[in-house]
């Protein structure tokens, strides 16, 4: 089978960014080590908390299922090392600013056990499609890209509908993050491996590998692992290093030519998207029987002393992670778990790394905020959209509170990359002023939506009322009719009485 | 260990404002000298008055106002406008006409329409039609450019500034004896008494191919312009579109009406077109924003601008055309919106939907 082809399409605007990953890539990756303490958030995903199945007081292997999902949208929990679960309790996590979250918490023994993975090995081309992904579930496998949707959940959908090609996001084009690089450089097999697991599942036959030119070490590394294997289906594909090409619709429609379609995924136009990093995890869990437990994840920045990239144990907090890149720098001023450009500040660091961990960035005050001047309408801003919006406008919009115009202006199709951020002369925040505008919008749209459901109640017990006292009327009317009826009867009958009273002969004949 | 918080992204911004506003300013310097060498340093007065006069205005609108002041004053926006006056009047002017068009201009077109950014209309060019309007006599005294072979009595130093701050010429001086027509002026006239292009040609003001002096000052302007297109302060839809708006009627016009019409080359160099084109329309706070957009606000200004040369009263309608744009402006974005990636295409159907 020929290698499908495809024409390379073109995004619109996008920013060639100063990288700061050498920083981070010049050592291999180091292994964390084993913390006192695991901090295991039961949402690590896109969907409902995880059930757990463990007790306190309990010893646990690693590897060994922590918590479980019923059939809703989740994935399962893995304990990344051995130990005693010793709480199960809200912590502070990095999902959801400021909240607390229900978190198993395992006090580690210092062994670092794990438990049997042999029994959990399968030959992929053993197994049925539903069963891949029944098992791609179990092993509580994500998106490990930042989104983390249930990678399960993902593909059943995706073959439900036209799909055609597979495409493995290699395209980290955030500047300081390189633990996709470093993942390919180090398991570019695993990635090719997961790759044919997944194509397997969905029964298509094209799988584009998609990576930036700026990463030439994890493109050799691919492109022998790709030639190792022999399988045509799988093609390498190398994209310039622009931001945002690594945004899922980005990619779809750098790879493709095909842009996806407002407010839909890149599955109505065929493709589906998955991290490299997830379908190395695939491969760990269904050939070599090793669930979810540990990730790549930079640690950058000039707040800490020596940036790397580590393998670390899910649950490991941020605090013991710093460690590893020889402790904060007196620079040190923010804390972002994800990329620069699209992370979110933490103003504590004893949250636990995730599945989503895939940056912890700590940076000096290098932000201009404070001096922002007035829009001169330059139009910088809508020459770096990657969706072809005008910022300038929305920003007009968003302060005058004109819905109509932020929605024709396609305010819901911004992806929050920030471009129009970096090159904003007045240094407007305006990335942070749309996801505001997007917020009340949604909450327009809840009000707008609430007020129709108590006019539609209303609407109803009016109805309801007005039915009910025609019924009363009618009621009403029915036995007045009755009455009178009655009463026309009753009347005659008196009548009747009263005449056959008047002829007493004929009625005491008959008697 | 607590950390600051705040939104994404975390990379300090790339430009500033006010960067953008020096580089304006520093792609005038080559024009202004050419100006000062071909009309005297009366055009220097006229900056300085104008750059006093935006300067406090903008301060005293920012005191009223309430906002602070020193970060305003440090973008050079208001630096720009005073330029631009100083550019758009004679290079003898009076103070006070300077000073009223910087006044009107800051005041009036930028702050109460709620400063930087707000402005609807072009500053400078407001200001410059109110003083067109209000004082219509000084606003036509020209001087001769000093320039090769013509020998016109020159106004020196200290006798041009006298005039800046009373309006008095030396008593041994009238204004018909310093004074020319500009070259719009001189083909108006020209065309009014029946000439045609080439007569009035002969005239030795005209110059080369669209005024002495005029077409040199025109020539640095674009060198200046150039400059910021390759340092992309400004892009080229606006200056290709004023160019093409003028260039394609002048040409039509001149082509098939052969003698009654002016050269396209002369409408290009002849006035304050170039000066137009790259300066004034790419205003970006007064302009049409979207990319579509600023090539139709541009070719609208040419295109206004060749109407109010051609069958207006006036020599010149760069300002009328500006300022007329302007007002189109918000039509002009809401209809060129580009296409969103992953919509259908905008269409004149959907656009009210």
């Amino acid at each position: 089978m020929s290698a499908p082809t495809v024409d390379l399409g073109k995004l619109h605007g996008g920013l060639r960014l100063q990288a700061y990953k050498v920083e981070s890539t010049a050592a291999p990756v180091v292994d964390a080590p084993v913390p006192p303490l695991l901090i295991l958030p039961l949402i690590q995903h896109t969907g409902s908390a995880a059930q757990p199945i463990v007790k306190i007081g309990q010893h646990v292997l690693g590897g060994e299922l922590l918590a479980t999902h019923d059939g809703a949208l989740g994935a399962a929990i893995h304990a990344s090392s051995s130990g005693s679960v010793i709480a199960i309790e809200p912590r502070p996590v990095s999902r959801m600013q400021g909240d607390m979250m229900p978190c198993i918490i395992i006090a580690t023994d210092g062994k670092d056990e794990f438990q049997d993975a042999t029994k959990f090995r399968h030959e992929p081309s053993d197994l049925a499609a539903a069963d891949i992904f029944k098992k791609i579930s179990e092993g509580g496998i994500v998106g490990l890209g930042g989104a983390v949707y249930p990678t399960a959940a993902k593909l059943r959908q995706a073959k439900n509908g036209p799909l055609q090609h597979l495409i493995l996001n290699g395209v980290e084009c955030e500047p300081y993050i390189s633990c996709d690089d470093m993942l390919m450089q180090a398991q570019a097999s695993d990635i090719v491996g997961g790759a044919k697991i997944l194509l397997h599942a969905l029964q298509i036959n094209s799988c584009f590998i998609v990576i930036e030119s700026d990463k030439p070490r994890a493109h050799k590394q691919l492109a022998l692992a790709i030639k190792e294997s022999g399988d045509e289906r799988l093609v390498l594909k190398q994209v310039p290093t622009i931001y945002p090409s690594g945004a899922e619709d980005q990619l779809v429609q750098l790879v493709t030519g095909r842009e996806v379609p407002s407010g839909e995924l890149p599955t109505d136009v065929g493709c589906l998207v998955q991290n490299v990093g997830t379908a190395a995890a695939v491969e760990r869990w269904i050939r070599h029987g090793e669930p979810l437990t540990s990730r790549i994840t930079t640690i950058s920045g000039d707040g800490v002393r020596s940036p790397l990239n580590v393998r670390a144990r899910l649950g490991t907090p941020v605090a013991d992670l710093i460690g590893c890149a020889g402790g904060y720098s007196e620079r040190a001023k923010r804390l972002i778990i994800g990329g620069a450009m699209t992370g979110k500040a933490m103003s504590t660091d004893a949250i636990p790394l995730v599945k989503a961990t895939n940056c912890i960035l700590v940076l000096s005050d290098n932000g201009g905020a404070g001096d922002e001047l007035p829009c001169i309408r330059c139009g910088d801003c809508a020459d770096v959209c990657p969706v072809q919006l005008l910022p300038q406008q929305l920003h007009w919009y968003g302060i005058a509170e004109n819905e109509n115009q932020l929605r024709k202006h396609g305010l819901i199709d911004c992806i929050e990359c920030g471009c129009c951020d970096f090159v904003c002369p007045s240094h407007i925040p305006l990335t942070g002023q749309f996801r505001h505008f997007k917020s009340e919008l949604r909450e327009l749209e809840y009000e707008r939506a609430r007020a129709a459901r108590s006019q539609q109640r209303f609407d109803a017990r009016s109805t309801r009322l007005r039915l009910e006292k025609l019924e009363r009327e009618r009621d009403l009317t029915a036995q007045k009719d009755v009455a009178r009826n009655v009463g026309a009867d009753a009347i005659r009958a008196i009548l009747e009485r009263s005449e056959k009273k008047s002829r007493p002969d004929k009625s005491s004949g008959e008697e | 260990m607590l950390f600051e918080r705040r939104e994404a992204p975390f990379i300090a911004p790339q430009g500033d404002v006010a960067a953008l506003m020096r580089q304006v300013l520093y792609a005038l310097i080559p024009a202004a000298t050419a100006y000062v060498y071909f009309f005297g340093p009366g055009f220097i007065f006229n900056l300085l008055v104008a750059a006093v006069f935006c300067a406090a205005g903008e301060a005293a609108m920012l005191r009223a106002r309430g906002r602070p002041i020193s970060p305003a004053l440090k973008d050079y926006s208001a630096m720009i406008v005073a330029a631009l006056i100083a550019f758009a009047l004679p290079a003898l002017t009076p103070w006070w006409v300077t000073a009223t068009a910087s006044l009107f201009a800051i005041v009036v077109a930028k702050h109460l329409y709620g400063g930087l950014g707000y402005n609807i209309f072009n500053p400078a060019m407001a200001g410059y039609v109110v003083v067109l309007l209000a004082f219509p006599l000084e606003m036509n005294l020209w001087v001769a450019p000093h320039i090769g072979d013509i020998d016109y009595p020159h106004l020196g130093l200290m006798d041009t500034a006298w005039y800046t701050l009373s309006g008095h010429l030396p008593p041994e001086l009238s204004f018909e004896a310093i004074s020319r027509a500009t070259p719009l002026d001189t083909a108006q006239t020209g065309f009014a008494a029946m000439q045609t292009f080439e007569e009035i040609h002969q005239n030795p003001l005209m110059g080369d191919f669209a005024g002495r002096g005029w077409e040199w000052i025109a020539n640095f302007f674009a060198i200046g312009g150039f400059w910021l297109l390759y340092r992309r302060v400004i892009r080229w839809q606006i200056p290709l579109g004023v160019i093409l708006g003028l260039t394609i009627p002048a040409t039509v016009f001149y082509l098939f009406g052969v003698g009654a019409h002016a050269t396209p080359g002369f409408h290009l160099f002849g006035g304050a077109t170039i000066l137009c084109a790259f300066f004034i329309a790419t205003d970006p706070v007064s302009a049409a924003t979207s990319p579509r957009g600023r090539l139709i606000y541009g070719l609208g200004i040419g295109i206004l601008i060749y109407c109010i040369r051609r069958w207006g009263s006036y020599a010149d309608g760069v300002a009328f055309a500006v300022l007329l744009m302007n007002m189109a402006v918000p039509a002009i974005d809401y209809l060129t919106r580009p296409r969103i990636v992953g919509h259908a295409k905008n269409t004149l159907a959907n656009q009210d939907d």
